[in-house]
């Protein structure tokens, strides 16, 4: 199967159980189970390919210029992980199914979970940086949503949102390493990094480069000091924790430190900075886990701790310990994914997981009981157990490292923490399962139905078998691995068995075992000197420095954004100003090329129309309907200004949009005040005005010099000019610019329209659902009204005038690519043909006889639009390519057609739709009832009888 | 010519950013129209004007043609302008509904009850 398919399966797989769970619970598992299972699939048929050392790839160029390619690799590595991913995966999906309970929305958990472990599959078959770094997020994200499933607790979300925290930060500072290092290489293709191990570390570049990304990786793994979330993240369900926090998402940072070992490992700054940390992690996570009394607190910080074992072994640098590390991670899944599903079991049976109130469940769970004690046994490291195989080979390394100079400190600090990991482990065995019954646990124990075990028993299994059989059945999967990891050098020797004779690392494990069961008979005395220890609380600081944050955000944000809105105005216009002035005083203007055009007398009385309204605007500003009527003149004046100037569309849609935008402000006026009072003072008044007199001076005078000059380069419009008619088969250039050389503009553009219209919609159905409505019934008209709200003149034109109005629409619309007109024109004039018959009838009259939906007409005109666009692909050409020709019909002339004409038809009917909704929304605000009339005239011209006054008089 | 429209930009968009700076919806929906008028008109000239040379090609002689990509910019704002005056004039109107005031600035009383986060 081809690894694009294997990494989108889970993802498309994800839609299947949110939609499923109405057939039940069983179809969303099994959608789930299936998915992941053909994933799996996919994966196993390239076994013969991986275990040859083979490097199956898929390649694919997203955005080349970027360098992010959609580049997929699978080699040993990526294999081993995407195992334990899916193969967990399928465990942990069975699991989930018995463990949740019925109230638990299960088609949201599947989901979530496909997501995730899609961007799982996605980091480790990743052969492109950036496309790991998406996936990378993915999973911050989708972990996130998994932490805080269980939305109804305070503590999922909170551990959450400090997950998404921790490690989203990480990943921040892991895009900008992950930059740097795609710079230092020139290439952001993995497999091209992995070869320049030289370059990379003789780079300047590579220590921020290391470090940064180490930060990724540390956060995400839960290194100290980043370690506190993985605890708080356990507010998950727990097969949430069995997935993410033991086998599959704090793996991710040692994948990838495993990924990028052959290039990053080897200096001596990997050496201090990783195996210093792993070391560190190793001992503190064992150290507190003996103390916790949660029982998913504890496995979470030994969790911690075998992660800060992996990592110390990368850290060692050297070829032996990366192959413990390898073998570390296969054991730790199996055994780790196991005792989270059993701690899972132990809370869903008895109602708790406090290790206080339990005890002696042995007898009253024996399936549980021996699932347990062989995975938390395998965990103390004990023989033969594959956990004991990693851990000796982990000693064995230890033995050999001199850290500053001192032979003693890794050995004796890793013996330490195998001690304490040791005596956790019995902790958990002992304290939970052993000791006598007792009588007060919250529920009844016994075991659980077999779909709740088979899961963890099929792992223990293996724990077993990896620990007798280890050669056998690992020993092929390490190797390759292994030399994946080191990048393909030559593997050292080493050998996979339980015997290696008495090795320095054999008395270690001894002294572990033994101090470990010391260490758990004097539980009870450690754990009062533990308490008695001051400890930071790691939730606490996390909060105070959230806190901190948010208090400098509210501080910088309510300084700037304090709600004036008049103020943000004035900083963006003075910026404005200020950049302009910048400009002026720093650039030269040169001399005037263009001749002056002459001003004749029309031209001139238009000026003084325009400019004494707009100064009649500011006059009368406070009086609102004679402002509304001013600022119809100064858009008349424009638009005979653009037909004066040559601009013939412009006018035709300046006019028309003036229409409808003056219906739209009247009938706005109508709710709102009539009149403006005073209400900012008058040195306000002043500043107000030097500061607008200073803009419009400005303005002016950079249009004027404009005009007057040439222009610096040659324009692009010649190009159009030229091509208007040879290539998009139309006369009228601004309409041919339109709908075919930046056809993908108004395509833009006609979606913001609609979605404009849309947003209009929407505000009034949520303001019209509030006591609006009531107060809008009971509301005093502003004026008095008319007697005759429909006036029987009105009526009888506007219904005449409809249908030629609709004629000119059609004609303004069919001539558009070759004379003024089109589209945008032709849906204005259409929507102004409608309104007023809104107008004259009145709304009720007029909605009754309506026989679309605006919201449909306007989706209709997109679709088209985009329609035509997708036709280009058809004939191999680019989207929204247009292509023309001409017909001859006789009678008719020869005629062109065009398939810009298609899109115009979108144009058209988005536009029609969208001013339609806006004033179809608005005029809902004057609904009232009783407003219904069958006619909306005292007189109804197409009635047959006569009225029933009439009749009256006729029968008298 | 050339004076007669740019003192006309000049004095639309001193009035527009006057009515924009007032404190009520009303006034600064006239701004932004009246704004809207100057930006148009500005854009429009930057093709240089030009008289009785429409961009509709001539099939039989050579005319000059005036510039007709600023025309098709502005054709398509002059359209999302309204659309945009629409929202904002609904905006309002909903605002004034709610509250019955048409005051634009957030008061002090405004900013504390803003809803807060969960925790």
């Amino acid at each position: 199967m081809s690894l694009f398919l294997i990494a989108a399966l889970p993802f498309l797989g994800a839609v299947f159980p949110a939609l499923l769970i109405r057939a039940g619970r069983n179809a969303a598992a099994s959608a789930a189970g299936l998915t992941t299972f053909l994933a799996l699939m996919g994966l196993l048929i390239h076994i013969p390919s991986v275990m040859r050392g083979d490097v199956v790839s898929a390649r694919f160029d997203w955005i080349p210029i970027l360098g992010l390619n959609a580049n997929f690799m699978l080699d040993g590595l990526g294999f081993l992980f995407a195992l334990l991913i899916l193969g967990i995966g399928l465990l942990i999906i069975l699991y989930a199914r018995f463990y949740l309970s019925r109230e638990d929305p299960m088609g949201q958990f599947y989901t979530y979970l496909l997501l995730f472990q899609g961007a799982m599959v996605g980091i480790v078959l990743s052969d492109n940086v950036l496309l790991l770094l998406i996936f990378w997020e993915l999973t911050s994200l989708s972990s996130f949503l998994l932490i805080g499933y269980w939305k109804h607790l305070p503590e999922g979300r909170q551990g959450a949102r400090m997950a998404l925290a921790v490690t989203g930060s990480g990943g921040l500072a892991m895009i900008a390493g992950m930059l740097i290092l795609g710079n230092i290489v020139g290439s952001y293709d993995l497999s091209v990094i992995l070869q320049n191990k030289e370059l990379i570390q003789s780079s300047p570049h590579y220590l921020p480069a290391l470090i940064l990304i180490l930060l990724g990786c540390f956060t995400k793994s839960a290194q100290f000091p980043f370690h506190f979330w993985l605890p708080h993240a356990m507010a998950a369900p727990t097969p949430v924790s069995a997935y993410l926090h033991s086998a599959t998402m704090v793996k991710a940072g040692l994948f990838l430190m495993a990924r990028m070992w052959p290039v990053l490992a080897g200096t001596d700054a990997w050496f201090y900075i990783v195996a210093t940390t792993g070391l560190v992690t190793m001992l503190i996570g064992a150290c507190i886990a003996l103390f916790k009394d949660d029982l998913k607190a504890l496995l979470a910080f030994s969790t911690v701790s075998h992660l800060g074992l992996v990592t110390m072994l990368l850290g060692f640098g050297t070829k032996f310990a990366a192959v413990a590390a390898v073998f570390h991670i296969i054991n730790h899944a199996t055994f780790k994914a196991a005792l989270f599903m059993t701690a899972g079991i132990v809370d869903h049976e008895t109602g708790t997981r406090d290790i206080k109130r339990l005890g002696g469940l042995r007898k009253l769970m024996p399936i549980t009981f021996t699932i347990g004690t062989i995975a938390a046994l395998s965990m103390a490291g004990l023989p033969p157990l594959n956990g004991f195989l990693s851990k000796e080979m982990m000693l064995e390394e230890t033995v050999h490292t001199t850290w500053l100079n001192s032979p003693y400190l890794v050995p004796g600090l890793a013996l330490l923490a195998a001690l304490f990991s040791a005596a956790y482990s019995f902790r958990f065995v002992s304290h939970v399962f052993l000791g006598p019954q007792r009588s007060d646990y919250p529920a009844h124990p016994h075991d659980p139905p077999v779909g709740l075990w088979l899961a963890p028993a099929f792992l223990v299994v293996l724990v077993v078998l990896i620990g007798l059989y280890s050669a056998a059945i690992v020993g092929p999967l390490v190797t390759v691995v292994s030399s994946a990891v080191i990048g393909g050098e030559k593997l050292p020797y080493y050998s996979l068995k339980l015997w290696h004779g008495f090795t320095p690392a054999l008395y270690m494990s001894v002294v572990a075992t033994l101090g470990g069961l010391f260490l758990l008979a004097l539980h009870r005395r450690g754990e009062q000197l533990w308490n008695a220890l001051p400890r930071p609380e790691a939730k606490a600081i996390f909060d105070n420095v959230i806190g901190a944050f948010t208090v400098f955000s509210r501080w910088v944000t309510d300084g700037l954004h304090n709600g004036v809105i008049s103020r943000y105005a004035i900083i963006l216009i003075a910026f404005t100003l200020g950049l302009g002035y910048y400009a002026y005083s720093t650039g030269s203007l040169g001399a005037a090329t263009r001749e002056a055009l002459p001003a004749p007398l029309i031209p001139f009385i238009g000026w003084i129309c325009l400019v004494g309204a707009t100064l009649a605007i500011m006059w009368f500003h406070r009086n609102r309907l004679l402002s509304l009527v001013l600022i119809g003149v100064v858009g008349l004046i424009v638009s005979m200004a653009f037909n004066y100037l040559s601009a013939p569309d412009l006018a035709l849609t300046q006019i028309s949009v003036e229409v409808v935008t003056m219906i739209l402000l009247l009938l706005s006026l109508n709710f709102l005040p009539t009149d403006t009072p005073w209400d900012s003072s008058a040195t306000r008044r002043w500043r107000d005005a030097a500061i607008s007199v200073v803009a419009g001076l400005g303005t002016g005078a950079l249009i004027y010099a404009l005009m007057l000059r040439d222009f610096a380069f040659p324009t692009i419009s010649e190009f159009h000019l030229a091509n208007s008619y040879k290539g998009g088969g139309g006369t009228n250039v601004v309409n041919v610019i339109l709908v075919d050389f930046r056809g993908f503009d108004t395509f833009g553009e006609i979606i913001v329209l609609g979605i404009a219209a849309l947003i209009i919609f929407a505000l009034t159905e949520s303001v019209l659902g509030t006591n609006v409505r009531s107060y809008l019934l009971n509301r005093k008209p502003h004026w008095p009204q008319s007697g005759d709200s429909h006036p029987l003149m009105m009526v009888v034109v506007t219904r005449m005038m409809m249908p030629i109005a609709l004629m000119v629409g059609a004609y303004i619309f069919f001539r558009g690519h070759n004379q003024p007109g089109g589209g945008f024109i032709a849906g204005l004039i259409v929507a102004i043909a409608y309104l007023m018959q809104y107008m004259a009838s009145g709304y009720t009259w007029a909605i009754e006889r309506q026989r679309f939906y605006y919201h449909g007409t306007i989706g209709w005109g997109v679709l088209i639009a985009a329609a035509t666009g997708l036709g280009a692909w058809f004939n191999e050409r680019p989207f929204l390519t247009s292509d023309f020709g001409y017909l001859h019909w006789p009678p008719l002339e020869e005629f062109e057609w065009a398939t810009a004409m298609l899109f115009d038809t979108g144009v058209f009917l988005a536009v029609l739709g969208a001013v339609m909704l806006a004033l179809d929304s608005l005029s809902r605000f004057a609904w009232q009832p009783g407003m219904a009339q069958e006619f909306p005239m005292d007189i109804n011209p197409l009635r047959d009888n006569p009225p029933e006054e009439e009749q009256e008089k006729e029968q008298a | 010519m050339e004076a007669l429209v740019a003192s006309a930009v000049g004095i639309m968009t001193a009035a527009g950013i006057f009515l924009i700076l007032r404190r009520r919806t009303f006034p600064v929906i006239l701004g932004l129209s009246l704004l809207t008028y100057a930006v148009n008109v500005f854009l429009f000239a930057t093709g240089r004007l030009a008289l009785n040379a429409p961009a509709v090609l001539n099939k039989y002689e050579d005319v000059p043609y005036t510039d007709p990509l600023p025309q098709a910019l502005v054709l398509t704002a002059i359209v999302i302008s309204f659309g945009m005056t629409a929202v904002i004039v609904m905006i309002s109107l909903s605002a004034y509904l709610s509250s019955r005031d048409d005051h634009i600035d957030m008061t002090a009383q405004d900013s504390v009850d803003a809803p807060g986060e969960d925790a």
